[in-house]
């Protein structure tokens, strides 16, 4: 269907300004993070003024790096945890299925319904008696279970699309188990990997109730390091701002960058 | 293969790689939901040590007689039904919005994935602070030739501070569910359509509109299943308040268990909050399963 130029700049226009509406706040926070201290907080807003780093230098120099550590750490360990887990699982599900298939994925996915109210008060008992209370092991089993069953999930609906065949083939030249994962499973799905991983990245990096509840300094992630930020020394807007913009600076990015396995890890996979 | 000839052997070898994973979720999620119902029936607080005593229904009693229960329940409700409305409406616009050949649209999919991309506890800040302060945000100041300058817009309307933020965060992922099932569409269904005589908008009512129906669904969903959790945004912005304005049951359960210390009470929220989420997360499933077609092969 051809559309004409004049509706075609209409809703050109219209979409832009929706996009810019919704997209502002991340903008802001990045102007204000690139300002001085009195240019941030003044009134009338100050709208053109020289772009600065010294905010930044002032929150890297300070104690932000460990907390940045700590996220990336239970993120990506947890996220490795549901691969390791999830694939091998996602295949008896797909590939030679199990019987009862399709009730094993209910129960699977139905976990991840579960309000953190279910199981909360009991980690926490069990985290405690085990000096795992502000101890970064303990996020990082917490995050695999959030996002576990997404990632078999997930990875069955991208092992679904291999064909058949190409497993008989493997079979018959005697590949076992492990080298047919390998050789077949491995290369066919690393989109799919791909789509899991950044999800799994997303929901963990971002992930604030139980860093708050479960952590205090030794193994706090980034979202505290805000908390305490603000907590601890009233309102700076610059430095906040440029705090809050290297904290959602790796999501943003990868979000980005992978739109397409983004949009099909959210759909879980309906969309291809 | 037929199902009959899968000798005993076969069959627990096709179990092995299932295990690691399903024994781990059990673990982690089901004990300790079992426990969560175990210990909704003592009577437990940590900060008295040796208060641990069997009180039976006790604890479910004194949640149905709290008044602050049923405010936590209702503004779930209203949080929950307001911020999915709405953004469901505002994604399903954009959606179909982006989807007319407008110039950028890459660009614009990227700017308004923005604000779900976003860590929550950074985005409330720099909503709270840069933006919504009375004093020195930026709203203050472009809403002071309407005579609203000044007003502590967080204070004076949390909820709807709140649902707004919701809203902003969620829009973008209802977008992009809607947006996906709009472009796996078939357009040729839809020109064959208008050589019929179909006008634009009777064919996205007939036709459009029923094809995209379950993502529609399926962001509502798992919209309501997230949202229903909120916790972040509450925790920065109100802490509940003022008064229990704001308080929904995620964050009462963060006041009793780890405020209050009140163990039982807390299990107690925990299974109520089970059983009500699990009425929309079967709806979810439902909906989820029926997209799939589960038993494709």
């Amino acid at each position: 269907m051809k559309t004409g130029i004049a509706p075609r700049l209409l809703w050109s226009t219209v979409a832009w300004l929706v996009a810019l509406i919704f997209f502002f706040p991340v903008l802001w926070m990045w102007l204000e993070a690139l300002k001085t201290e009195p240019q941030a907080a003044s009134s009338p807003p100050t709208i053109l003024f020289t772009p600065t780093l010294q905010e930044f230098q002032e929150v890297l120099s300070f104690d932000f790096p460990p907390f940045f550590v700590n996220s990336a750490f239970a993120s990506i360990a947890s996220t490795l945890l549901v691969l390791v887990l999830g694939l091998p699982a996602a295949y008896a599900l797909a590939i030679k299925p199990v019987k009862k298939a399709r009730d094993v994925l209910f129960f699977f996915i139905s976990t991840r319904f579960l309000p953190f109210a279910a199981s909360l008060v009991p980690l926490y008992l069990l985290a405690r008696d085990l000096q795992l209370l502000d101890n970064i092991f303990a996020l990082v089993i917490i995050y695999t279970t959030i996002n576990l069953p997404l990632g078999v999930w997930l990875l069955r609906s991208f092992l679904l699309e291999i064909p058949t065949d190409l497993f008989e083939a493997a079979r018959v030249d005697g590949a076992g188990f492990l080298s047919e994962l390998r050789r077949v499973v491995v290369p066919l799905i690393a989109p799919g990997i791909a789509a899991t991983s950044l999800i799994c990245l997303i929901f963990s990096w971002n992930e604030f109730f139980y860093a708050v509840n479960f952590t205090s300094s030794v193994a706090a992630t980034s979202p505290i390091f805000l908390v305490s930020f603000i907590s601890g020394r009233g309102l700076f807007y610059a430095k906040l701002s440029a705090a809050a913009t290297l904290a959602t600076l790796p999501v943003l990015m990868a979000g980005w960058f992978a739109q397409k396995q983004l949009i099909r890890g959210l759909t879980m996979g309906a969309v291809k | 293969m037929p199902a009959a000839s899968v000798s005993r052997r076969e069959a627990w070898l096709r179990r092995l790689p299932l295990l690691p994973a399903l024994v781990y979720v059990v673990l982690v999620t089901q004990i300790p939901f079992l426990m969560t119902i175990y210990y909704s029936f003592f009577s437990w607080n940590l900060l008295r040590p040796g208060s641990f005593r069997f009180t039976g229904l006790d604890n479910y009693a004194a949640l149905l007689a709290d008044e602050s229960v049923r405010t936590a329940v209702l503004n779930t409700v209203v949080l929950t039904v307001c911020a999915v409305a709405i953004s469901v409406v505002l994604g399903l616009g954009i959606a179909v919005l982006l989807n007319q050949e407008v110039f950028g649209r890459g660009i614009l999919r990227t700017l308004i994935i923005g604000p779900f991309l976003v860590m929550p506890t950074a985005a409330a800040l720099i909503w709270k602070d840069t933006l919504l302060n009375p004093l020195f945000g930026l709203f203050a100041y472009l809403l002071t030739p309407f005579g609203l300058g000044r007003t502590d817009l967080v204070n004076q309307f949390p909820m709807a501070t709140i649902v707004a933020i919701e809203v902003w965060r969620w829009t973008p992922f209802m977008m992009l569910i809607v947006l996906a099932g709009l472009q796996s569409q078939n357009l040729e269904v839809l020109e064959a359509a208008r050589v019929d005589g179909a006008g634009a908008l009777q064919s996205f009512r007939r036709i459009t509109l029923p094809f995209i129906r379950p993502f529609v669904e399926l962001g509502a969903l798992l919209g309501s299943i997230f949202i229903v959790q909120t916790f972040d945004s509450i925790f920065m912005m109100t802490q509940g308040g003022p008064g229990e304005a704001t308080t929904n049951i995620p964050f009462l359960l963060y006041l009793v268990a780890f405020q209050g210390f009140s163990i039982g009470q807390a299990c107690a929220i925990g299974v109520v909050a089970v059983i009500l989420t699990m009425i929309v997360a079967s709806l979810a499933l439902r909906t989820l399963f029926s997209i799939f077609q589960v038993e494709r092969r």
